[in-house]
Parts: C-alpha cells; sequence; structure tokens
C-alpha cells in the first residue's frame, strides 16, 4: 500500500556512465501522483537515457527509481510495466503487421489476467475486445479498426502508440516526444487528446515544443547535461535565471536580471 | 458492434472451408488410387504437419530455425520406441496413440533444449538452432542405442487385436489414421492463432521490445511456442515412423531442417495455408520431381532464389494478392498477360531445363551415349547445334517475356493503384 | 612432447584457416548485419577454381586468381540478387545466401562433378616444413625440411626415435592467414577506405549522406568477404581434400565460432576459431575414452559399465561435435560470447 502523501516517481541521485561519458549525472526528481511533468532540456541532455533509466531499457550506473515507493531500478521492462509504468517511444513503436485493433488489444491482454494462455480465444475475450474498442474511441481510429498499423498516417500511429500506452491501464505514464513531427494543428488535437486519455494519471512527457509544455504540463522539470537545473511550475521555470541561461546564453540572461 | 455483424458470414465460410478440407482428406484416395498416389497423400499429410509447426516459428514468431528436423526426428525415434515397446507389451497403448508419443517427445525436448534456445532472437536463434541440430545428428552416430546406428530403428505397426478391423496392415489404413490426425492437428494449429498467446507471439515478431513494455516477457512467449510447435513436430514424427515403420538418422539431418525450411517458405510463411501448400509441393518435389530430372535440387534452388527475390510472401502470398485483385473485379483484365507471361516463360524455361538437362547429362550420366529425350525431343548433347538450338530458344524466350512481363507490370500498377483509390474512397465513408 | 607440439602447430594451423573464414563472415555481418551463410560455399568454389586455375597456370598464380574470381562472383551476386532483398529485412537476406548456398552446391557438382578432386600442392609445399626428432638419448631436435631416414630409426635397439613432420602446406596455411589478417587489419584501420567502411557498419546513412555510394561499397565488402574464403578455399582445398561436401563440412564449424566469439567482433573470432581448431584437433588424437581413462588410473569398473556406451565413448569420436557443445555452454554461461559487444 503506498503513503497517501508518496510520491507516484522517485529519482534518488540516478547516474548513468557510458564507458567513461557520464550521462546522466545524479538526477534527483519526485513526482507526486496526479502530476503532469513536462521534461525540457537542451538536445543531448539526457532526456530520452532517463526516460530508458526509469522503464528499465537499461540499468542505472547507481541511484534509485522509485514507482509508488517500490525500488524499480534493475527490474526488466516487462515487470516494471506490470506494477503500473507505461511508455511510448520517440520513434514510433507500434506492431506493423497487425492491425490497429489488435494493437490494442495487445496492450490489454495482460493486465487483464490472460498471460501465456492458448486455451481461449481471443474473439470470446468480452473484456479485452470491449477495452480495445474503448481505446479505439479514446484514440479516435474508430475507422481504422482492421487497418494494418503499417498503413496507416505519421499521426495516426503516434495516436495508436499513445493507444498502446495507456492501455494496460498504467498509472505513470511516460511520453517521449509525442508530438515529434506533426504539424501545428495535428499537434493541438493531439495534447487534447493526451490530456483527456491521461486524465488522473501522474504523466511525464519528454517535449521540445514550448507552447505544448505550457499548455500541458502542471510542473516542467529542466535537465541539462544530465542533471536537473530546475523543477518547478511553469512561470517560475520561465523566469529562472539558470533556465535562461541554459536555453538562451548567459548574455541573455544577465541582460534580463539587469534588466529588472 | 460491427464485428458481430462482419463475423456471421465470416462463420458460414469458415464452416465450409473446413468442410471442404475435411472432405478433400478424406476423398482424396479415391481419386489417387495408386500405390505411388497413396504413399504420396500419407507423406503430404506428415509434412503438413510438420510445416505448420514449423511456420508457429517462422511465420507467426518470426523465428528462423535451421533445426527443427530435431523435433520432428527425436518424436519419430521415440515413437519407433514406443512402437517396439507396444508390440512387446511393455507399453499398453494402441497403435494408433504412438503418434502421441512422439509429440509428448517433441514436446519434452524443445521444453530442454528450448530454453537455451529462445534466449537470443534473430540471426543468433538461427544459428544455435543449426549449432542444436548438428550436435543432435552428430550424437546420433555416437549413440546406437537410442539412433540404432547405421541401419536405423525399425518398427511393426501391425501388432496388437484389431480394432474393428483396422490392423494398420494396408497403407489406406495408414492414410485415413493420418488424415484424422492432420485434420485435428491443422485445426488445434489454425486454434492456436486465435488465442492471446498466438497473438502475443505475432507481436514479438512485429516488435519484441514493445511486447515487453506492454507487459510480456518477449522470451516466456517464445519459449512456449517453441514448446507447442515442438509438440506438433514430434506428432509429424511420430506419424512418419508408423508410416515407414523405420527411422534412420537421417530423419534429425540439416538436410531435412532446411527442406522444411525451403518449403515453408516457398509455400508462404505469412498466411497460415501457406505452409500447407509448401508440404504438398515439399512431397511432390521430393518424391516426384526428383525422379523427372537430376537437376531438381539445382531447380529448387533457383526457385527459392527468385521467390526471396521477387515474392517472398511465397505461393500464398501471390494467391492471396491475385484474389484480391479478383475481388475487386479486376482480374479478367489481367488474364492476357498471364497468358503471355506462362506462354513466353515457359519457352524460355524449355530452352534453359534443354541446355541444363544436357549439361547434367554431360556431367553424369556421357557413358550412357550422347543422346537425351526432353520433353519428347531427343537431343544429342554432342552436336553444337543442339546446344545452340536451345540456347536461342531460351534467349528468344526470355526476351519475349520480358516485353510481356513490363506491359503486366504496368497493368498490375494501374490495378493496384484503382484498389488502393477504392479502399480509400471506403474509408472516407 | 613432439606430439604435443606437432598437435599445437596444427591445432593452430587450422584454427586459423577457421578464422580465415569466419573473419570474412563477420565482416559481412558487422558491414550489412547480412549472415552469409553461402560463406562456406565460397570456400568451396575457392577450392574448385584454384584447381582449375592451377591446371592451366600453376598453384601460385592460382593463390591470386582465383579468390579474385571468387571475389567476383560475390560481388556479382550482392549486385544482382542480396540488392535487391536488403529492404526484406535480415530474415530474407539469410534465406537468399540460404538458396545460394544448396545452387553453388549443385553447380560445383554439376561442373567438376561429384568426387573428390586432387588438388595437389605446389612442388615447394609438398612435404614437412620441418620434422621434429625425439631421440631417446639426444632429445629433441629439429630438421628443416624431411628428415633422412637414418635419422629416424637407431641401430641400437635400446633408443626409441621418433619423427614427426609437420606438413609445409600447414605452415603456408598459418603464413597465409596471419597476412590476411594483419593485411585486412592494416586495411581497416590505416587507409581511407578502410575508416570508410568502419563507419558504414554502425552509421550507413551518415556515410551515404557525406557522400559515399554504401550500396557499391556493400559490394565491395561482401566480394571481399568471399575472396578471403576464396583465398582460404585454396589453402584449405589443397591441404585437405577437395569434394563437394567441403563447404558443408567447414560451415557449421564457422557459424559456431562467430556466436562463440561473440557476434561482429573480429577478436572474439579469432579466439574463438583457434580455441576450437586446437581443442579439436588435440580431442581427434586422443583414443581415449571414460573407460580407458579408468583403466590407467587403475580403477574398476564393472561389467555393465565397461559396456555402457557412454563409457566406451573415446575423445576422438567424441571430437565432432566438441564446437557445438561448446556454442551450448557458451550460449548458457556467457551469451553475448566470449569477446562480444553486440546482441546481434
Amino acid at each position: 500500500m503506498t503513503a497517501p502523501d508518496s510520491f507516484a516517481l522517485e529519482l534518488k541521485d540516478l547516474r548513468k556512465s557510458f564507458g567513461k561519458t557520464e550521462i546522466i549525472r545524479g538526477i534527483n526528481l519526485a513526482v507526486k501522483h496526479g502530476e503532469r511533468v513536462a521534461i525540457i532540456g537542451p538536445n543531448g541532455a539526457g532526456k530520452s537515457t532517463l526516460f530508458n533509466l526509469i522503464s528499465g531499457r537499461f540499468g542505472a550506473s547507481s541511484g534509485d527509481v522509485l514507482l509508488n515507493g517500490t525500488v524499480i531500478n534493475g527490474l526488466k521492462p516487462y515487470e516494471i510495466n506490470r506494477l503500473g509504468l507505461s511508455r511510448s517511444f520517440q520513434i514510433t513503436n507500434i506492431f506493423p503487421k497487425l492491425s490497429v485493433f489488435e494493437n490494442l488489444r495487445c496492450s490489454v491482454l495482460w493486465s487483464l489476467g490472460y498471460k501465456y494462455t492458448f486455451f481461449k480465444f481471443l474473439a470470446n475475450l468480452d473484456d479485452a475486445n470491449g477495452r480495445a474498442n474503448e481505446l479505439l474511441k479514446m484514440v479516435n481510429l474508430e475507422k481504422k479498426h482492421d487497418v494494418l498499423a503499417v498503413n496507416l498516417t505519421y499521426a495516426e500511429q503516434r495516436a495508436l502508440e499513445i493507444g498502446i500506452t495507456i492501455g494496460g491501464g498504467a498509472n505513470v505514464i511516460l511520453l517521449d516526444e509525442p508530438t515529434a513531427g506533426m504539424s501545428k494543428s495535428e499537434t493541438t488535437r493531439f495534447i487534447a487528446l493526451i490530456k483527456q486519455v491521461t486524465e488522473g494519471k501522474t504523466l511525464l512527457t519528454v517535449e521540445h515544443d514550448m507552447g505544448v509544455v505550457f499548455g500541458l504540463a502542471d510542473k516542467i522539470a529542466v535537465v541539462v547535461y544530465g542533471e536537473v537545473i530546475a523543477f518547478d511550475t511553469p512561470d517560475a521555470v520561465r523566469a529562472n535565471p539558470r533556465v535562461q541561461e541554459a536555453y538562451l546564453g548567459s548574455a541573455v540572461a544577465d541582460e534580463q536580471a539587469g534588466g529588472h | 458492434m460491427a464485428n458481430e455483424n462482419q463475423s456471421k458470414p465470416l462463420n458460414v465460410g469458415r464452416w465450409v472451408t473446413w468442410s471442404l478440407f475435411a472432405l478433400v482428406l478424406m476423398l482424396a484416395p479415391l481419386v489417387f488410387t495408386s500405390g505411388l498416389g497413396l504413399t504420396v497423400l500419407s507423406q503430404m499429410g506428415i509434412a503438413i504437419i510438420a510445416c505448420l509447426s514449423y511456420n508457429m516459428l517462422l511465420g507467426q514468431g518470426g523465428m528462423l530455425s535451421f533445426g527443427h528436423a530435431v523435433y520432428t526426428g527425436l518424436g519419430a525415434f521415440l515413437a519407433i520406441h514406443a512402437l517396439n515397446a507396444v508390440s512387446s507389451g511393455a507399453l499398453p497403448i494402441p497403435v494408433s496413440a504412438v503418434p502421441l508419443v512422439g509429440g509428448l517427445a517433441g514436446m519434452g525436448f524443445a521444453a530442454l533444449l528450448g530454453y537455451v534456445t529462445t534466449r537470443k532472437a534473430g540471426t543468433t536463434f538461427a544459428m544455435i538452432t543449426m549449432g542444436m541440430g548438428e550436435l543432435v545428428f552428430a550424437m546420433s552416430l555416437m549413440i546406437p542405442e537410442f539412433f540404432g546406428g547405421e541401419g536405423g530403428v525399425s518398427g511393426n505397426r501391425v501388432i496388437g487385436k484389431a480394432f474393428l478391423g483396422i490392423t494398420y496392415g494396408p497403407p489406406i489404413q495408414v492414410y485415413y489414421l493420418i488424415a484424422v490426425y492432420t485434420f485435428i492437428a491443422v485445426v488445434l494449429m489454425f486454434a492456436f492463432t486465435r488465442t492471446p498467446l498466438g497473438r502475443m507471439l505475432n507481436a514479438v515478431r512485429d516488435n519484441p521490445e514493445r511486447v515487453e513494455f506492454v507487459g510480456y516477457n518477449t522470451q516466456r512467449v517464445r519459449y512456449t511456442a517453441f514448446i507447442i510447435a515442438g509438440f506438433f513436430a514430434g506428432i509429424s514424427g511420430g506419424l512418419g515412423a508408423l508410416n515407414f515403420e523405420i527411422v534412420t538418422a537421417e530423419v534429425v539431418h540439416a538436410a531435412r531442417s532446411g527442406a522444411y525450411l525451403l518449403f515453408t517458405f516457398l509455400g508462404g510463411a505469412t498466411f497460415f495455408f501457406g505452409p500447407i501448400i509448401g508440404a504438398i509441393l515439399m512431397v511432390l518435389a521430393f518424391v516426384l520431381f526428383s525422379e523427372f530430372t537430376k537437376a531438381w535440387l539445382l531447380y529448387l534452388g533457383l526457385i527459392f532464389l527468385f521467390m526471396v527475390m521477387y515474392a517472398p510472401g511465397g505461393f500464398a502470398s501471390l494467391i492471396m494478392m491475385n484474389l484480391r485483385v479478383a475481388s475487386f473485379g479486376k482480374l479478367r483484365q489481367l488474364g492476357v498477360s498471364y497468358l503471355g507471361l506462362a506462354v513466353t516463360g515457359l519457352v524460355a524455361l524449355a530452352g534453359a531445363a534443354a541446355l541444363v538437362e544436357m549439361t547434367y547429362h554431360l556431367q553424369l550420366s556421357s557413358s550412357l551415349g550422347s543422346e537425351i529425350v526432353f520433353m519428347g525431343v531427343t537431343l544429342n548433347t554432342s552436336g553444337l547445334d543442339h546446344w545452340l538450338a536451345a540456347s536461342v530458344v531460351m534467349v528468344i524466350g526470355m526476351g519475349l517475356f520480358e516485353m510481356v512481363r513490363r506491359r503486366f507490370a504496368r497493368e498490375w500498377e494501374e490495378i493496384q493503384a484503382f484498389i488502393e483509390m477504392k479502399t480509400n474512397q471506403g474509408d472516407a465513408q | 612432447m613432439e606430439f604435443f607440439i606437432i598437435s599445437m602447430l596444427n591445432g593452430l594451423s587450422y584454427g586459423l584457416l577457421l578464422f580465415m573464414l569466419s573473419s570474412g563472415l563477420t565482416l559481412i555481418f558487422s558491414m550489412m548485419g547480412v549472415l552469409n551463410f553461402a560463406h562456406a560455399s565460397f570456400y568451396m568454389l575457392g577450392a574448385y577454381v584454384g584447381y582449375t586455375v592451377s591446371q592451366w597456370v600453376g598453384f601460385w598464380p592460382a593463390l591470386i586468381i582465383a579468390p579474385l574470381v571468387v571475389g567476383a562472383m560475390g560481388a556479382g551476386f550482392e549486385r544482382v540478387c542480396l540488392r535487391r532483398v536488403h529492404k526484406f529485412g535480415h530474415v530474407p537476406e539469410l534465406l537468399i545466401t540460404f538458396g545460394l548456398s544448396y545452387v553453388v552446391l549443385e553447380l560445383v557438382q554439376l561442373v567438376w562433378g561429384r568426387i573428390a578432386l586432387e588438388f595437389r600442392p605446389p612442388e615447394l609445399l609438398q612435404g614437412p616444413a620441418f620434422t621434429l626428432i625425439n631421440h631417446t638419448v639426444n632429445g629433441l631436435s629439429m630438421q628443416w625440411g624431411v628428415a633422412p631416414a637414418e635419422m629416424c630409426s637407431a641401430a641400437d635397439a635400446a633408443i626409441r626415435v621418433v619423427c614427426s613432420p609437420f606438413p609445409a602446406t600447414r605452415g603456408f596455411m598459418m603464413l597465409v592467414a596471419m597476412v590476411m589478417l594483419v593485411g585486412v587489419w592494416l586495411l581497416l584501420t590505416r587507409t581511407r577506405i578502410g575508416l570508410v567502411i568502419q563507419s558504414a557498419l554502425t552509421h550507413p546513412e551518415a556515410v551515404e549522406a557525406l557522400g559515399h555510394n554504401v550500396p557499391r561499397i556493400f559490394m565491395l565488402v561482401f566480394g571481399a568477404g568471399a575472396a578471403l574464403a576464396g583465398l582460404a578455399g585454396v589453402i584449405g582445398g589443397s591441404t585437405f581434400l577437395t569434394e563437394p561436401a567441403m563447404a558443408a563440412t567447414v560451415g557449421s564449424v564457422i557459424f559456431v565460432v562467430v556466436v562463440v566469439g561473440g557476434m561482429g567482433s573480429l577478436s572474439g573470432a579469432f579466439l574463438a576459431s583457434v580455441l576450437i581448431g586446437v581443442i579439436q584437433t588435440f580431442a581427434i588424437a586422443f583414443d581415449y575414452s571414460v573407460a580407458t581413462v579408468a583403466q590407467q588410473l587403475g580403477l574398476h569398473l564393472g561389467e555393465a559399465s565397461l559396456n555402457n556406451t557412454f563409457v566406451k565413448l573415446t575423445l576422438s569420436q567424441v571430437a565432432p561435435i566438441l564446437p557445438y557443445l561448446f556454442l551450448v555452454l557458451i550460449l548458457i554461461f556467457r551469451p553475448k560470447g566470449l569477446l562480444g559487444t553486440r546482441e546481434g
């Protein structure tokens, strides 16, 4: 049981080195239940690496990752997923030769307890089929029920990606650049979709589009060179001189400071 | 929901297909009544189960195995030993149940060897299976008690009390036993594709990493499927043991594994019924084609190369593509082109085959004189004019084929574009 | 003692031959992600083409010409067939090389027949490179070339003389393998084309964006791999047998070498080749089984045990499966391979 004021996700002095290069250099972060956190930072800061560490794609060099109070670093991705954490990918990661419906159904099977069974027919699993149809509606892909995932448009594939991510009912969702490669209008619609489907869940998303970030996030974590240099509400982060320096260069930051 | 309405006509179609399949299995011996016909049919049944079980790994799971013969073969060996145990009275089971022993053996060995094998995926998996295959075959020469040494292990299936007049003496009775097993095995393997494990196996094929992120242990999925495939492989081996009443080390040889791969791929790994076509082709090739020409392995290799390059989905995909075109009413249009392709293709092939056959004759049977009979024409391998003639025929055929092919390609593109437009219209509604 | 030295050298030479083959395989795999199932077929082609060329112009020109011919065939295959299949993924690539192995086997049998050919090494390489003479009194000594008969027998019955020749062909094999190894290493690390190849290894798109013709590089690499296999074939065919089964014999072992050494690792392939080569050579030479060892140790085994198949198995009988046993053990205890870094 989790204590009422415990964190959904906690990172304690997380470090990761590849060979001699330390990519993640001691990150501390505590995300409350239901919080929406955007992770921003310059390219190469280690944001995707951070996601990979949290979701178990590879292990940390040192430090801890706690999900609802349980230590999850060192666990396999599927073990972490079963504990309630799910993630999407920057490069669309769906099941290309399965239909849209099948893609979504695959994402719900484990959470409904079907495991490795080969004695039941998929067609008879009302709960799985029902949930898959629900997800289909949620991501607005009802018309593409039987279309092979590889034949969808880019935006549709991203939507499917989100659907697969939330399918299992995880409460902590990690979205890695969900709107990458989308046009302005697509992005706006997509953000509305994300808000809707992650209602009540804890959300971490890596984003570059500032408009998205300020519209979606309760809190922003700024990652620069493998460290979190600010973790605060959007307005506070906007005014943070260290953040300004990181993004715009120290001269501009001085100017801002001096101009007030 | 839309799904339920769709499934009604689908269900009728399904019942019809399966009934037809059962009917074909039942009535085939009445059409092919000769001894050769019966043995070919029996072997087809055995091969169908083997190739379908192989495709569980290849087509459904994305696991390229070079050592499937290990499981069909070990199943066969255990089955023949079981048969001998039944003969001696040590094992009180009916002869009809002996293939099940093979199935259990296949399953057991798959559980044992599969744990290490399925740890890796892709190319590494392929090589592990190859190594395992070589290992088992090499061991077969070292353990004569189990593998019977050079002569293999023989058995007798005509033992015990006759049940309803069935002694398994006459080949027709064996055929019907095989037919029953084949039908049930095909139904079961098809049903597997409709289960959660079957679907997750497909997901593992498509994107093994993503599968982990929806809560499934990819290796466990592969391992479980491997064991199930091993079960059916063992059944196939067991039926083979009953059919031939002898099992030699050849059943675990790499050549057999290669044959499963080749023909399953040729039949089509992306559709469920593809391996059935492949199995039929395999038996036809080994039993009949090999009698027609000494060059059959060369032809086979070349056909395989062409299929990989131009039709990686196998014959099944070719059939399905054309069925799709037919469903849009456009197949008639291609009729002329197809005819042209067939005629010119045959001409080119005739010329090429004549050259190949003459070359083979020179190499292998020149002591029999310099003449061979090819498609009813007597060719003189020592005379340059026949070589020239064959070359000319081949070149002309190839040239004409290329011309027709271009026209066909254009028409095909047009039809595909038409279909695309139609489906987009349908979506927009 | 001399037995140990000669066997060690034999094992090393066999291991180096395996390395010549598996290095080409590893290069092709590293560069293109293609596991060339037909690699041993190029080895066989090298032997056969080498045989034919040497019949016309002698062994030494054949040593140059045959690999070039085989390399050209490999490059041609890549250009015509393999290239078309790249877009389908790694499995079809493997399958097409698999199909090629069948076709090559049939064509070789068609052109050269089904029986073994007498591919004799040149005058210079016939006979031993050196002979080790173990004289009970004089100890171990070495003689270049053949040891004359009188040195190998002693008039005195109490003195035992054993002459162990080391074949020149084997020595030549080691020499060529070492030269090849150094040459490839230098090529990859010191020349411009080598650097381009190394980068195309991990970042083909980037290399293409820089203006290099990556498809052409692939064709060259595949052809080079085939040529190396062909070179190994000329040497292997003249040292051992030249027959249609030679591809199958060595084919599966080199795949084991590549997996045991670690997919994509040249140094791993080297280590694994030498290890497997030496161990297998020694194993074949030993006629010991559990039974004979027990006997020597003075242990008394019962009648039933002595008749047990496993107890009676000699090491030399087990030798053929040793590489595959290695494979299984490595996969259980160290799935990455001895020196592997990639997961394959």
